[in-house]
């Protein structure tokens, strides 16, 4: 089933590697879209997502990175201290100085024989430190290591990006191929120098440029990043049952299926924004969980992801026997979504600590 | 005394939040992992003893606990220590482990109206408090209802 090295542009370890454990978490929390608009006076009817996750007063992108892992390992069952990385991506990180990576390390007992190292990429910090992961265990340096993508995203108030601005995130286990319940076919990677969306240090909220944020920057990378890829592999959009997209919004992730020829059937299943938002560096991660939710052993899974700044990773999977029984070992992202409990505007600003206490 | 999570002290003083850094640092596995001691006799503690408690055995081998337990009894708090304010109102239970020891510690991502004795919980590692907006973010177990596999 797994190709011969082919020489291109594609990335591709000498061994095979693949997902061995994949894990997620979402916060409780929701809130929806005309829930914003009715405090900001906008039009209700045209909010970019239903609604979206809300961490609670306990909760950032450690704690959710601990919770993803954790569902990781049960299902790659793999003794945590043979982990030889745990590399955590986000933009969201609790610490401006102090990793994140090492907190999620300790609380999984993967310390301390570990790499432990934040990565930083917009919304695609999560597929960029999955890259990093297949490199470390292709090339023999690891057995297994651990890549997330985390987030508790904030939008400014009244902003376009208040509606989608998620938290979540997913973990996976990256092992050897013939451990592995979905092994990696090869990957493309994608960038330039694209300012669509950016943050300057010691500001709190990113400043962002509307309509250059779609064609040059969103849709360009991402069409890019998979149309190579699969031309490098000699694939077509039929060699796919699943597509999985990074997620700002619903309409993005569908408009790049249909630039690139994929039916709305193959986004569906690993389309979660609408009910959870952008989860940022969880975005595209959550989805490509979702997929693996429900993929059939065979499957091929394209998974895309983009972050501002900007740029794409593109990978391939090919899902094995091993994901019908792992898959029952962790909560799935559904069982996530369907734990929800809507909050209101006033209830939304005391847990993301928009009020002053003393 | 049942567990060593839900220190209220906040020592606001530099030397104090020095000794605090240290002490949250040397407590990190049993407040992120549940990680107690169990000993030669079957006998299970948390938190961690040198000492078991029944054979008067020593030294006690550490072992992590799955986490899952029972409500036993709790209360509800609607006004808070310093550096707790942020999680009003909030529910704090004593908690029967499925392993034998009994733990207090505070329950999450449930609506105290919602929370019974006999209801079944699961371990989950959340924040526990920030040192202020400059300090040490803490970090420890807290309880929430049970979340399954499938829907
Ligand atoms: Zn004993």
């Amino acid at each position: 089933m797994l190709t011969e090295i082919v020489l291109g542009d594609d990335m591709k370890p000498n061994q095979h590697t693949g997902i061995v454990g994949y894990g997620v978490y979402i916060p409780r929390y929701r809130i929806s879209g005309c829930e914003i608009a009715r405090v900001w006076g906008q039009d209700a009817g045209s909010v970019p997502v239903q609604e979206k996750s809300v961490p609670g007063p306990d909760e950032d992108a450690i704690t959710i990175g601990i919770e993803a892992a954790q569902n990781a390992l049960k299902r790659a069952q793999v003794p945590p201290e043979k982990i030889a990385a745990v590399w955590a991506g986000s933009e969201s990180k609790p610490y401006a100085v102090k990793p994140s990576s090492s907190i999620i390390a300790e609380a999984i007992g993967a310390t301390p024989h570990v790499e432990a190292a934040d990565w930083e990429f917009a919304c695609k910090a999560g597929t960029e430190a999955m890259q990093a992961c297949f490199a470390l265990v292709g090339s023999g340096m690891g057995l297994y290591a651990l890549a997330l993508g985390i987030d508790t995203a904030q939008g400014r108030p009244a902003d376009p990006l208040e509606y989608t601005a998620a938290a979540g995130g997913a973990a996976f286990l990256i092992g050897k191929g013939e451990e592995s319940l979905a092994v990696l076919e090869a990957s493309h990677s994608y960038a330039s120098d694209t300012p669509d969306f950016f943050r300057r240090e010691s500001n709190r909220y990113p400043v962002h440029g509307s309509r250059f944020t779609g064609e040059p920057a969103y849709f360009h990378h991402v069409v890019q990043a998979a149309s190579e890829l699969m031309e490098d592999i000699g694939r077509t959009p039929e060699d796919y049952q699943y597509v999985v997209f990074h997620q700002p919004n619903t309409k993005f992730p569908l408009t790049a299926a249909k630039i690139l020829k994929f039916p709305p059937e193959k986004v569906k299943p690993g389309l979660i924004a609408p009910y959870i938002g952008n989860t940022y560096s969880g975005c595209s991660v959550l989805g490509l969980a979702a997929t693996l939710d429900i993929a059939s052993p065979g499957d091929r899974i394209l998974c895309v992801s983009y972050g501002s700044g900007a740029g794409s990773d593109a990978f391939s999977f090919i899902v094995t026997d091993l994901i019908e029984e792992r898959r029952m070992r962790a909560p799935h992202v559904s069982v996530y979504i369907e734990r929800r409990k809507a909050v209101d505007y006033a209830v939304y600003l005391k847990y993301t600590k928009a009020l002053v206490m003393r | 005394m049942y567990g060593g999570n839900c220190c209220h002290n906040n020592n606001s003083h530099i030397g104090g939040v020095n000794l605090e850094i240290s002490r949250n640092w040397r407590l990190r596995n049993q407040r992120y992992r549940l990680v107690g001691t169990e000993c030669g006799c079957g006998h299970r503690s948390f938190p961690p003893r040198r000492i078991c408690p029944t054979c008067r055995e020593n030294p006690q081998n550490p072992v992590q606990f799955s986490g899952t337990g029972t409500v036993y009894s709790y209360s509800t708090l609607y006004e808070a220590p310093e550096g707790f304010e942020q999680f009003i109102p909030y529910t704090v239970a004593l908690i029967d482990l499925d392993e034998g020891p009994m733990i207090s510690a505070q329950l999450t991502d449930v609506d105290p109206e919602d929370v019974a004795i006999g209801m079944r919980v699961e371990m989950v590692t959340r924040k526990l408090k920030e040192q202020g907006e400059s300090g040490l973010i803490v970090y420890g177990y807290k309880f929430r209802p049970i979340v399954g596999c499938y829907p």
